[in-house]
């Protein structure tokens, strides 16, 4: 879309170089577009209700952000920074440490985006570049309709159909092959690091692969004939054309997976096992941060407990609202504004 | 012609609002007895047609806080109010029970089909993560002629915090000087060892697909879904099934720990009747001991009596076990006791 938007904008800017009569230069376009602002009564108001749907989103952004804080007073009092490494969250003795969800939190989604990745790049490049062309709107029709399936349906597959197969045909040769790692050490129980990992990666895969498509489908096709031309067979032009101009794009889809399996809820508290635990082995019950609000903030009776749920959730705002940072530093960095996709990120 | 129409509709609008004050009445809280207080209002309200009550279940916590509050007329809660939050409201609180529940052993061993029965120690000990076979000498020598596996235990218990945990931990407390000191009792606790599962359904769930699983569920989930649940010693010594019958035992075998001027933030497990299932628990409502809106107190109390004087028989067919019939004096005294604007809102009979 953006590549066609660029394409056109430079276009019409050719355009309005040419002395057509009748047509006024753009200069003096854009002169009666800024000396209509604020004549007619009409576009006044037009103008103030745009200004205020374009500012509703912010002010509700730092809304969210200081009730959170409001809230969050008593426990960030109480606890202070070392809610964020202690590990003890013990409700009936009133002590709140966030560590394990934290990094149950990360852990998690790393692991998800470590199986999506190379699974819904695999997607998109096969759409784009390989598929027979009868087979591209299916496929991706059926891919983007994983992402309409609710969390609690997964959920429910989850645990009855992944954690039965994890259990007999993925487990045991993991283990047999690369047991001796810190990785994969414990019994494997069923609701897991692992587990939850998995179910992230399926569910995130649809939102990396079709935004991945989208961003290929924009590489102009002069990149991929002029690769063709010197000789590159059709992975090379790939792999040395296509990827590098989309790769701000490609980013930008991960980072939206990313960004998705952060806040997973429903599917994740139902697979994890939810267990207030450190530890780096997959096969391990773990707890993250969105799944703790949701499952004890309904029964959270003392204020100490609800503000520490609350400060939970300012700490799973700050880490989203970090990552969605580093991404956007990370595209720039990548880009410099001139690959495609980067504009729309 | 225009005008006409909007007198006719404002005229039949005028016929729909009964001639009677309606009287509006909210609360919120626990979800365990959420079924039946549903039962309990659309019935009331046949009789009652200028009574409207409204009840959400959004969890014990959720209740207290909301009661606390002022933003509803009546909590309703799993587990009673800490003496911290009380005085945090001035004391203006009554605790009234309302029926009763039980929490039940459920687990995932193959080809066992008998109850496996418990004794309260193995309990503690299996969710402290110190038995941890299911051939523990302990658990064989009480279960006689049950092929139990020497396979690992896998505890799971509630990852979200609920009244079925609070009635759980509270037993464990009682009877296990360790868990009591270590973990404590409450809505949640810090686990010693397990997995959480979401809910009475995530917990059975998890049991139902992990070997040598076992769990706690409530006792009407758990007939209501079929699932096979152990045997407890009680405190008399006898291995009891729970059933209703066991669990309206338990509060009678409680009622005289609990004297007549009770408060009734009483926990009834490990209670000492003979037929008692050990792990039974009342769930309460929360009134306030003095209303200000004397029309709405009246309505209000009038419906609780109503409840624990007929509402009672409803109780089993719902799966939820009757208050002993020797308990209905000691709380219609509490329910007289309530005032409104500085007077009591039932006439003392």
């Amino acid at each position: 879309m953006t590549a066609f938007g660029e394409a056109a904008g430079s276009f019409s800017r050719a355009m309005t170089s040419l002395p057509i009569e009748g047509v006024p230069p753009r200069s003096s376009i854009e002169t009666r577009w800024q000396s209509l602002l604020g004549k007619d009564k009409s576009d006044r108001i037009y103008r103030r209700i745009l200004t205020a749907f374009a500012l509703a989103l912010p002010v509700l952004f730092v809304v969210i952000l200081a009730v959170l804080f409001v809230s969050a007073l008593p426990a960030l009092h109480q606890f202070g920074p070392s809610f964020l490494w202690t590990s003890t969250w013990d409700p009936v003795a009133e002590i709140y440490g966030a560590a394990p969800m934290i990094v149950g939190t990360l852990l998690s989604s790393f692991l998800a985006i470590l199986i999506a990745v190379p699974l819904a790049l695999g997607v998109a490049i096969f759409l784009t570049e390989f598929a027979p062309r009868w087979l591209r709107q299916p496929v991706a029709f059926l891919v983007e309709l994983l992402a309409a399936i609710p969390s609690v349906v997964y959920g429910l597959w989850g645990v009855f159909v992944l954690i039965p197969f994890l259990r007999t045909s993925v487990v045991p040769p993991l283990k047999a092959v690369l047991g001796w790692t810190p990785f994969l050490q414990g019994v494997f129980y069923g609701n897991s690091l692992l587990a939850g990992g998995v179910i992230l990666a399926i569910m995130i895969v649809p939102y990396i692969a079709a935004v991945s498509r989208e961003v290929l489908l924009a590489v102009p096709g002069s990149q991929r004939e002029a690769a063709l031309a010197m000789g590159a067979t059709r992975w090379e032009a790939v792999r040395s054309a296509v990827l590098p101009y989309g790769r701000a794009g490609l980013i930008g889809a991960i980072i939206l997976g990313l960004g998705r399996a952060l806040g997973e809820t429903m599917a994740v508290t139902m697979l994890i096992g939810n267990r207030h635990d450190i530890g780096v082995s997959l096969l391990q019950p773990a707890y993250t941060m969105a799944a703790a609000i949701a499952n004890e903030f309904s029964e959270a009776t003392t204020n100490l407990y609800h503000s520490a749920l609350f400060e939970v959730g300012l700490v799973l705002f700050v880490v989203t609202v970090v990552v969605n940072a580093i991404a956007r530093i990370l595209i720039w960095r990548v880009a410099r504004g001139t690959a495609v996709g980067s504009r729309a990120l | 012609m225009k005008t006409t129409r909007y007198l006719a509709l404002a005229a039949l609008l005028g016929a729909a609002v009964p001639a009677a004050a309606q009287v509006q009445i909210n609360g919120a809280g626990a979800t365990f007895p959420n079924i039946i207080y549903q039962d309990w209002m659309l019935t009331y309200n046949q009789t009652h047609a200028d009574v409207k009550l409204n009840y959400q279940s959004i969890g014990s916590g959720g209740g207290i806080r909301q009661f606390s509050d002022g933003t509803v007329d009546f909590g309703a809660s799993d587990a009673p109010m800490s003496d911290s939050a009380i005085a945090a409201i001035q004391g203006n609180v009554l605790h009234i029970p309302t029926v009763m529940g039980a929490v039940v052993i459920i687990y995932n061993l193959q080809g066992v089909t008998q109850a496996v029965k418990f004794t309260p120690d193995v309990i503690a000990d299996i969710f402290l993560g110190k038995v941890t076979k299911w051939n523990d000498a302990r658990l064989a020598s009480v279960n006689p002629g049950v092929a139990l596996p020497a396979t690992d235990i896998i505890v799971v218990h509630r990852a979200d915090g609920s009244g079925t945990s609070f009635a759980f931990t509270d037993y464990l407390s009682k009877v296990s000087p360790e868990w009591q000191q270590k973990v404590g009792k409450g809505p949640s606790v810090n686990w010693p060892v397990g997995l959480g599962g979401r809910g009475s359904e995530g917990v059975s769930n998890t049991v139902s697909q992990t070997p040598g699983a076992i769990g706690y569920v409530e006792l009407a989930y758990a007939t209501s879904n079929k699932i096979q649940f152990g045997t407890v010693r009680n405190s008399s010594g006898n291995w009891i099934t729970p059933t209703l019958e066991a669990v309206t035992a338990a509060a009678a075998g409680a009622m005289k720990d609990m004297g007549p001027n009770t408060d009734f933030r009483v926990s009834i497990t490990n209670s000492s009747g003979a037929q008692a299932y050990p792990i039974s628990t009342f769930t309460w409502l929360l009134l306030h001991k003095s209303y200000s809106d004397t029309a709405k107190a009246r309505a209000l109390v009038q419906f609780v009596w109503w409840a624990e004087a007929e509402g009672q028989a409803k109780a089993p067919q719902l799966g939820y076990a009757p208050l002993p019939k020797e308990l209905h004096p000691w709380i219609g005294a509490r329910l007289k006791s309530i005032t409104a604007a500085g007077r009591p809102v039932l006439k003392a009979e």
